[in-house]
């Protein structure tokens, strides 16, 4: 290493910083999607360097599928409120209102409804024309092959047979009315690289990511942690006190716990390196049928 | 790799100080390129268990390996493609070892997915061409080649793969090696490696193989992490294009990019393009720290000690380093459009963080990737790669990409699609005797309309004048040439931009034709005013000094160039003062040997509505007062 070379994070770290300059340059009206999640906060500390001394020039929306942990939703507001940030929050409120959720719609209807359609929703509503996502091509197959500015029609449909080449690093901004890019700053970035910048940068996360004891209970092999008091009665009377943390947060119904004894970072970066089941398996939805990931991400997902 | 003990702040500790390798793969399913990469992460320990499950079911369903774990298959991401057995878009992996962090691009090796291995590769710092030991050197390898060196790959290393299937032999390795040197000469290469192995076996990609004694070099993987590469970048160059201006507030006017090339210190004097104006680095400003330097791919915000309008797109450099600043330059392009080329599309030139608007004005030659010879052609199809000339609307301050890859590069966006449609590396400003037409399909349409390009006002604005004509009729030796020529003097002193127009200069090049005759004559000041016509178009104040002897024929040099723009003036001066002035032209014409001399045996009539009158005897007078008129008329100075 001479004094002109920069370490893997840092050179990470330059990529994705100009990457969300380039958005704010080159669009009208963009936002950064927060999912409270580690890589989120990671995506929100680098736009806070792309733009230091100033503030960041877009907001964020938190979609909300009205079953995030309540944890994250505390997280959120505080460190939302703690940094000034511009947040939008948004929900399917019909779908929140005729009472669409995981246990009684099942995983596949509620994540249409509550996540993908919110989502769109909320795009449309403010009619953003970028939406910077925290996504890593590491995290799944699908993932592997998207561009950095993923082009989506008018539906926000992403067609994997039809991206733009992406070369160098000069990204392609241009859509026209009712087009928009999806831009994943952080697509090259590991999950060991993830932690890494977070113990580096002491970047806040939520607690669930550390391990401590919860109230779980076994589903379908998977640790559902008890929430609130929306899971069915026969289910939280089972529930149990075990040590677990989470890998990645989303829907507590649908995000499965993984028993640990890891409650700080260097803890939970050793029990990865040898654990014995990957990132997105703790996620319910991966699993509803083959490819689904891809088929979510042709529906708009991310 | 990581499996040797560390205790876990250790661990960390070491990986945060690895650095990052890019790098290209390209072949096909048959060279075992998908068994090699997935060899490299199963034996780096960088699957996890569940991967592995899945790939275990995945196999049993589509797999093309028969019982054993197919590779391929935890690499070729997509459904569809899972199914046709390809890779068909580049993919995209991530490994590590102890010593550093990769990123492989996969790209497919067929030749309709040259525009993959192009968009894999553009940011790789070394390529790995496979080759199957039983075929050697093929015509995909050699097309892998040139496109690994088009993009500027500085490494190269040549995995000589399925080594199983020939016995391991020394013999077959030297021969491949032989054949693949011979053709890479050609090129322009700096480092070739040759590592002999078997991904499916596993020889030599992680460990090295005691099955091959005859090879003394690193595996695969050894190779890898022991590269040097950080010295690829170009750190002699500063190229600072400005990505984003940042005013948080009114104290605060930042600059920011990702450093481009070279080295930006503190107090460095830069020169801004394209304005030129000079500056210095006031401080080097980043979330974390004030830098004293930055270096590429850094990003940071630079302030200047002045005020200087700077947007996005300006490029900040040492002013005795500058990028080449031109509308026009020679580039090989890859077309990566499934529509074909159209020559008179006026594309989206992104280059540098600036954006502005290109067309091809000319195709040198195609390449043909796989034999490498240049052939002419009308237009580029999908992945075809060829020598082309660029015009841009603003000047792009590139070098070329052999010298920096980060100023040398661009994108064409389709106007219509807005598919990124072309890429382009920049070989280098066109030699002017090369220069092929500037004018573009708007302005041919202008043209053939008979439309200026440039509005009257825009002359009048950048030369600070009215293009109008000066005329000044009179006698031959009446003076009216010692007014014109020193009128040119005094507006060439005022910084003014004007033409004189004499009659002999003419008349012994342009009008050698024509002689004395009056219908000569009239020819003769018919074409002077058709030049005065086209030097005022052009905002230049033309300065004319002719008899022009009656009033039919000034009526007519006043019609040419437009009566609001022809200001006439009379220098009245007697015959005898003209006589006096040229004694032995008058004195020839009056014997005889001349005809045709105004005032001797020819007419001349007298303006009636000349704008001012002079006589010769006043010479500096006149001079003061033709400058007073123009002033007045706001035709020099004009503001």
């Amino acid at each position: 290493m001479n004094e002109y070379s920069l370490t893997n994070l840092r050179e990470l770290e330059a990529e994705a910083i100009h990457i969300i300059r380039e958005v704010a340059a080159e669009f009208e009206n963009p936002v950064m999607l927060y999912s409270i999640g580690k890589d989120s906060s990671v995506m929100v500390r680098l736009a806070e360097k792309a733009f230091y001394p100033g503030k960041v020039p877009f907001p964020l929306m938190h979609i909300d599928s009205k079953w995030k942990f309540q944890e994250m939703i505390e997280f959120r507001d505080s460190y939302a409120k703690e940094k000034g940030w511009d947040l939008i929050v948004h929900y399917n409120k019909e779908g929140f209102e005729s009472g669409v959720g995981p246990f009684t719609h099942g995983s596949k209807v509620h994540t249409d409804i509550m996540k993908t359609q919110a989502l769109l929703a909320g795009l449309n509503k403010y009619k953003f024309d970028a939406a910077f996502g925290g996504a890593r091509r590491d995290e799944e197959k699908s993932r592997a092959k998207e561009r950095i500015f993923s082009f989506r029609d008018k539906f926000h449909q992403w067609d994997p047979k039809n991206q733009r080449p992406e070369l160098w690093n000069i990204y392609n901004s241009r859509v026209q009315k009712g087009e928009s890019i999806r831009v994943f700053p952080i697509s090259n970035w590991t999950e060991l690289d993830i932690w890494q910048y977070i113990r580096l940068e002491n970047i806040p996360i939520v607690p669930l990511y550390y391990a401590k004891e919860r109230p779980v209970v076994e589903m379908d092999g998977t640790l559902i942690m008890v929430d609130d008091e929306r899971m069915p009665k026969e289910l939280r009377d089972k529930a149990e006190m075990r040590k677990v943390r989470f890998r990645t947060l989303g829907c507590y119904p649908l995000t499965g716990a993984i028993e640990s004894e890891a409650d700080t970072i260097e803890k939970i970066v050793e029990e990865m390196m040898t654990v014995t089941v990957s990132e997105r398996t703790t996620r319910v939805i991966d699993f509803d049928q083959e490819a689904s990931m891809e088929q979510k991400k042709r529906e708009g997902y991310f | 790799m990581t499996s040797k003990k560390l205790n876990i702040q250790e661990f960390l500790d070491q990986d945060q100080k690895k650095d990052l390798l890019r790098l290209l793969t390209a072949g096909s399913v048959d060279d075992g390129k998908s068994t090699l990469i997935g060899r490299l992460m199963f034996d780096s320990k960088q699957l996890y268990e569940d991967q592995l499950a899945a790939l275990e079911r995945d196999s049993k369903r589509v797999g093309h390996a028969g019982e054993e774990i197919d590779y391929a298959l935890l690499l070729d991401g997509l459904k569809a493609e899972r199914e046709q057995g390809i890779t068909i878009d580049v993919a995209y992996r991530y490994f590590s070892t102890a010593k550093r962090k990769f990123i492989i691009a996969d790209t497919p090796g067929h030749e309709q997915y040259t525009r993959n291995m192009i968009t894999g590769g553009s940011t790789a710092n070394l390529a790995i061409i496979l080759i199957d030991a039983r075929h050697g050197v093929i015509t995909q390898t050699k097309r892998h080649t040139y496109l690994a060196n088009l993009l500027g790959i500085k490494h190269v290393v040549v995995a000589i793969n399925k080594m199983d299937l020939v016995d391991f032999s020394q013999e077959r390795y030297e021969e491949i090696r032989e054949s693949y040197e011979s053709f890479v000469t050609q090129l322009d290469v700096p480092d070739v490696n040759f590592i002999p192995l078997s991904a499916l076996k596993g020889d030599n990609v992680v460990e090295t193989s005691n099955r091959m004694p005859w090879y003394h070099g690193p595996s695969l993987l050894e190779f890898l992490e022991n590269v040097h590469v950080s010295s690829d970048r170009n750190f002699d160059d500063l190229r600072y294009p400005v990505q984003y201006v940042l005013r948080p507030d009114i104290k605060f006017r930042g600059f920011s990019t990702s450093v481009a090339s070279g080295i930006i210190k503190k107090g460095d004097e830069v020169m801004v393009l394209p304005s030129m104006k000079k500056s210095k680095v006031q401080s080097i400003v980043t979330y974390d720290k004030e830098l004293d330097y930055a270096f590429p791919p850094q990003s940071v915000t630079v302030t200047l000690e002045d005020e200087i309008d700077i947007s996005r797109g300006d490029m900040l450099v040492h002013p005795d380093n500058l990028p080449r600043v031109e509308r026009q330059f020679e580039a090989m392009l890859v077309w990566m459009d499934e529509n074909d080329m159209n020559l008179s599309t006026q594309f989206y030139i992104k280059h540098a963080n600036n954006n502005t608007k290109a067309r091809i004005d000319a195709i040198q030659y195609k390449v043909d990737v796989n034999t490498l010879e240049k052939s002419n052609i009308e237009k580029f199809k999908l992945n075809e790669i060829g020598r082309v000339v660029i015009t841009t609307t603003k000047p792009l301050f590139f070098d070329p990409y052999k010298k920096n890859k980060q100023t040398g590069s661009f994108i064409l966006i389709d106007p219509v699609t807005h598919n990124t449609c072309a890429v382009g590396m920049i070989i280098d400003k066109l030699s002017s005797k090369n220069l092929p037409s500037r004018i573009t399909d708007v302005d041919k349409e202008k043209i053939a309309k008979g439309e200026p390009l440039i509005k009257t006002k825009e002359y009048q604005d950048k030369y600070n004048q009215k293009g109008e004509t000066i005329w000044i009729t009179g006698l031959h030796g009446s003076g009216k040439n010692e007014l014109a020529f020193s009128l040119e003097r005094k507006l060439f002193e005022n910084d003014a931009t004007a033409v004189l127009i004499d009659g002999s200069s003419l008349r012994s090049g342009l009008n050698r034709e024509l002689d004395f005759s009056p219908a000569d004559r009239a020819e003769h000041v018919r074409r002077v005013a058709h030049i005065c016509k086209m030097l005022n178009d052009q905002g230049i104040i033309t300065i004319c000094s002719f008899i022009s002897r009656n009033e039919s024929l000034r009526g007519q040099v006043a019609e040419i160039i437009g009566e609001d723009r022809f200001h006439l003036f009379y220098m009245d001066a007697t015959l005898d003062y003209c006589k006096s002035n040229k004694p032995e032209l008058y004195k020839k014409a009056e014997n005889g040997e001349i005809e045709n001399l105004p005032g001797v045996d020819m007419d001349y009539e007298t303006p009636a509505n000349a704008k001012m009158i002079f006589r010769p005897e006043e010479n500096e007078k006149n001079l003061d007062a033709l400058l007073d008129y123009l002033a007045a008329n706001k035709i020099f100075p004009a503001h």
